[in-house]
């Protein structure tokens, strides 16, 4: 019995070689899925808002993008804060964002090179069809939100540093609302992300600020409508920065620099007026618009 | 309502084998059953080494293993994110935001749960044959092997649960994986991008799909006990 178990013994080392072994062509990329080694595979790095991502943007840009230079796009969505910290740490080589201030201060900082107006698209102020602040039709955001705060309607805040975070706290500054001080139970800080911050206010009847394309490729509404649409201090303008190849040696300066001019050039820019859901154009591009 | 729609969304995904999905999949089993193998290649040895051996410490040693079972994945990712970002010490592999990373997470996760299960498993082991063994002349270190063949069907029960854990975790493969369409997307890092879109049916559906994928996998880890255990009599 114990013989035949110290046999058995034996044969589980022999077990774990051959799992090391199925482990190592497990890890090898299946050749099936043209999935080329890591060393062959040009790719680009870029750090971009939730925005461009859930909106669809990127799955109508990026195959046109690979089809003219053969580079793959690989693109991780977080906040705007968050994206430019990626971009910070050398994470990324492109960054592509939504809060001009910020964008000027990471060039200013030296971890950009430069900071280049791509496209626009305009916030809107999402409210539950009840309207418990009697703002439905208003074009005036900033007397929307005081009205807001002066009922404490429950309003959803996106609070994780975004673009569209720092457009709602602007927006609050811009309406004579020191939300830090007025800020009460009605004020609901979720820190997540648009479509997060959408189904949360969904559940919860709250008024909460949206980007125009997240709202419309948004499923799952419920009884959510836009409230106060057309005001001019809604405009949302992109921006597009390389990341500083003098900080992070390793960032891929000629092929991140070749997604920048092509999203800038006449093919990327129609590219990205071409972008409709339901017929509805998403984002307006601007490239050559100067001040930006 | 919703739910009869994810059903549906989860029969057309199946059915349909839409090539995105079938490499989501692809990867995600790929991910997950390779840090489940680095794992049990590290964690098993260590556990049975934990049950037999006796030194200072070994008891705190135990309640840190047992402790981390319950690491919150996100932490896991978080630090394996700052060891692997470009700022980082190991930044100048290259290997944040890529499938390397996300096994590197998950076998941070799963380490833990096998090292404490073998080391539970081993002990009763140990604890039964040690005479026997050592009359064999298999002391200590040199009785692993025996202890680790003859315990291994409660073993793979760990290495389920290990799997279990992995699979399901979003936290860690988020944040170093980067949820990157065609080269990090998982099936539960595509769950959280389709509720974020706010379509929850498809969210839901591929949730469906990824706890069909996992009860088949333990049924045959079962079936194949079953059958292991009538053969070793």
């Amino acid at each position: 019995m114990l013989t035949k178990r110290s046999l058995l013994a034996a044969g589980f080392g022999l077990a774990l070689t051959s799992s090391v072994l199925a482990q190592a062509t497990l890890t090898a990329p299946p050749p099936a899925q043209g999935a080329a080694p890591a060393a062959q595979t040009r790719f680009i790095t870029v750090s971009s808002t939730t925005s461009t991502t859930d909106s669809g943007l990127f799955n109508h840009l990026l195959p046109a993008f690979k089809a003219r230079t053969g580079i793959e796009v690989r693109v991780v969505s977080q906040g705007t804060g968050q994206a430019l910290d990626t971009g910070r740490r050398g994470d990324a080589d492109v960054v592509f964002v939504h809060a001009r201030a910020q964008e000027v201060k990471f060039v200013e900082d030296g971890f950009g090179v430069e900071r280049k107006p791509v496209m626009y698209n305009d916030f809107v102020l999402i409210g539950p069809k009840s309207d418990p602040a009697g703002i439905k039709g208003s074009k005036d955001i900033a007397a929307a939100l005081k009205a807001i705060q002066a009922k404490a309607a429950p309003f959803v805040s996106r609070g994780d540093k975004s673009g569209t975070h720092a457009a709602e706290l602007n927006l609050w500054k811009v309406a004579g609302v020191e939300i830090e001080q007025a800020k009460g139970p009605w004020y609901r800080e979720i820190g997540q992300g648009m479509g997060a911050a959408l189904n949360t206010s969904g559940a919860m009847g709250a008024y909460v600020l949206s980007d125009r394309a997240t709202w419309i490729n948004f499923r799952n509404r419920g009884d959510l409508e836009i409230v106060v649409e057309g005001d001019r201090r809604l405009f949302n303008q992109y921006g597009v920065i390389l990341v500083n190849p003098a900080r992070h040696a390793h960032v891929k300066k000629a092929d991140g620099q070749a997604f920048i001019d092509w999203l800038l050039g006449p093919e990327g820019q129609k590219a990205i007026a071409d972008y409709k859901i339901n017929g509805a154009q998403l984002f307006f591009p601007n490239a050559t618009q100067p001040g930006a | 309502m919703d739910i009869s729609s994810s059903f549906a969304a989860a029969f057309g995904l199946i059915v349909g084998l839409d090539p995105q999905f079938v490499q989501i999949v692809g990867l995600s089993l790929r991910v997950t059953l390779t840090a489940v193998l680095l794992a049990a290649v590290i964690g098993l040895p260590l556990g049975a080494l934990l049950a037999v051996a006796r030194f200072p410490g070994r008891s705190a040693l135990i309640v840190l293993v047992n402790g981390l079972m319950g690491l919150p994945p996100v932490v896991a990712g978080l630090v394996v994110f700052l060891l692997l970002s470009r700022s980082g010490p190991l930044g100048a592999l290259g290997w944040l935001f890529s499938p390397a990373a996300m096994v590197i997470a998950q076998t941070l996760l799963v380490l833990p749960i096998i090292i404490a299960l073998t080391r539970g498993t081993i002990e009763e082991l140990w604890g039964e044959y040690r005479e026997h063994l050592t009359s064999l002349g298999l002391t200590g270190a040199r009785a692993i092997p025996t202890l680790l063949w003859d315990g291994r069907f409660a073993l793979a029960t760990g290495l389920l649960a290990g799997f279990g854990r992995a699979s399901a975790e979003v936290g860690a493969v988020l944040i170093v994986g980067g949820n990157i369409a065609g080269h990090t997307r998982t099936m539960t890092t595509s769950i959280a991008l389709e509720t974020s879109k706010g379509d929850l049916p498809l969210a839901l559906g591929l949730g469906l799909v990824l706890i069909a994928l996992t009860l088949a996998i333990n049924a045959a880890a079962y079936g194949a006990s079953r059958i292991g255990a009538r053969f070793a009599g």
